[in-house]
């Protein structure tokens, strides 16, 4: 994917949150943002995914740039794939319905396409046998495989992770990473925001460091993680690498 | 054997439900006390009971009863339709139409169902010309309710969380199709309940249609007693006679409230 993005800003009642963010990447096809609570990360991701417009700045994805109007970025977010921290799923409706809904309801596919194209993603995630269950019905590591099921199949341009596995146990989490990495493997592109270092090193290209809404350090993952040049990047991965 | 056991059951319990039995016996007591407490006074005024005077009435209590249900059901229908027009209104981005829905809602809830029935038929409606009693009832029976329901529904569909509505927004459904597929579903669950319990309130305020002379159930009830001079055997079945419309209803409720119950 080629991202570019030039002085973004924004500020919530009066706090800065993002201030002047300037990354320009060709051909990497994923980004990782790291960094302490609060610096900007899943602001910024928001803001790529069109659920938040900046308050200046241009955003744009493979060339195309991003207008910060409703009715572009309606389109803007069907072309992009979300996964939140938690909270994805509709609890009404079953994990197969979950994933049938915006295929039909979004990309005009016929029920019984959506329907083919939902069951083959489930039994990909071998969820197969949970198709008919409610997300109250679901563990934590089933519901946010559902979520990526729903924003796989709608075979988006750009994926976007927000903190994917930070609600989850050890052992979901693996299971959840393990299935981002399938999907490296395959090539899609994505942004991920992420505390899991040692799996933000494996699998990403291109890391940014976020704190206090600017991007104090960013590179080569290999780079940043061994050698990073500011101090304040030392200190946050020294704290998160501890135990 | 412990005698405890009999008598008594935490609750909520999560361990399986008491055998039938033990329930019965403790709702039979409960209905015991009940009786002896409402037998007592009788006793005291040595009243003799005449059935007969009023059996031959029956036919008015039958009408009249028939008549409370209409009037209830006309009113449940055209007060959900005014209900969920003033909810949605409090959503409008137009503010004449969020605050003209406000100012409605909070006048009508402040007000006794007593004054606002007296205002519109004595007022209001002899300055439009409407003569049919009937019509006015309903009418004002359904504004009454409709702005009650209106934060029956308010509150159901604000309770969709904003989590749910972001999902809907990332997958880039708008904002009419937010509303079809994701928050009406879950607000008409959450809302049943409540909107039940407003039906069986209905039923019980359309007795104060009598004032303006409805011939509703109490109506034909008071006109009994004032013919007959019999005022318990008049009364009690006018009572039963509503318990019969909104027992069931309240039975219903909590069969729905045990059946929709999931986390959001």
């Amino acid at each position: 994917m080629q991202l570019s993005l030039q002085n973004l800003s924004k500020r919530f009642n009066g706090q800065l949150a993002l201030e002047s963010i300037s990354l320009a990447l060709e051909k990497v096809h994923t980004l990782v943002l790291i960094g302490p609570s609060g610096g900007g990360k899943s602001t910024l991701l928001r803001i790529i995914a069109g659920l938040e417009y900046p308050d200046s700045g241009d955003l744009a994805i493979n060339g195309e740039r991003v207008l910060f109007d409703e009715p572009n970025l309606l389109q803007h977010r069907r072309t992009i794939g979300t996964v939140f921290q938690a909270f994805n799923l509709f609890p009404h409706l079953t994990a197969l319905q979950n994933i049938t809904l915006p295929l039909e309801k979004v990309h005009n596919h016929s029920p019984q396409e959506a329907e083919q194209i939902a069951r083959d993603l489930l039994t990909r995630f071998r969820l197969a046998q949970h198709a008919d269950k409610r997300s109250a019905e679901l563990s934590g590591g089933q519901r946010q495989r559902v979520a990526i099921a729903r924003a796989v199949s709608i075979k988006p341009r750009l994926l976007l992770f927000d903190e994917p596995t930070s609600a989850l146990d050890p052992e979901m989490t693996a299971d959840i990473l393990d299935l981002i990495k399938e999907l490296r493997e395959e090539g899609r592109d994505f942004v991920l925001v992420t505390h899991e270092m040692g799996f933000a090193r494996q699998i990403a290209e291109h890391v940014a460091v976020l704190s206090d809404g600017r991007i104090i350090e960013s590179g080569q993952v290999q780079q940043v993680f061994e050698n990073p040049a500011q101090a304040a990047t030392r200190q946050f991965l020294a704290k998160v690498l501890k135990y | 054997m412990q005698w405890s056991r009999l008598f008594v059951a935490p609750v909520p319990s999560n361990r399986t439900p008491l055998p039938l039995w033990i329930r019965a016996l403790n709702f039979c007591i409960a209905g015991l006390l009940i009786s002896l407490l409402f037998y007592l006074p009788f006793q005291r005024l040595a009243y003799h009971l005449r059935w007969d005077s009023v059996y031959k009435y029956r036919e008015m209590f039958l009408l009249g009863w028939l008549t409370t249900i209409s009037i209830s059901v006309s009113a449940l229908v055209l007060s959900t339709t005014i209900g969920l027009a003033a909810a949605l209104a409090q959503r409008s981005s137009w503010l004449t139409l969020r605050y003209l829905s406000k100012i409605y809602v909070e006048l009508v809830r402040g007000t006794p169902l007593l004054v606002q029935i007296l205002i519109f038929f004595y007022v209001i409606a002899d300055a439009f010309g409407v003569s049919n009693r009937y019509v006015v009832g309903v009418l004002t029976l359904s504004i009454f309710s409709g702005a009650y329901i209106s934060e029956i529904i308010r509150a159901g569909i604000e309770s969709i969380g904003q989590s749910q509505l972001e999902s809907a927004r990332a997958i880039g459904l708008t904002r009419s199709q937010t509303y079809r597929y994701v928050i009406f579903p879950q607000a008409l669950r959450q809302t049943l309940p409540p909107l039940a319990g407003q039906f069986v309130s209905l039923i019980k305020d359309s007795s104060l249609l009598s004032i303006i002379s409805i011939s509703e159930f109490t109506w034909n009830a008071q006109t009994v007693n004032s013919r007959t001079f019999s005022t318990l055997e008049s009364y009690i079945p006018l009572a039963a006679g509503y318990l019969i419309l909104t027992l069931p209803i309240s039975l219903w409720t909590r069969h729905l409230e045990r059946k929709h119950r999931f986390e959001t």
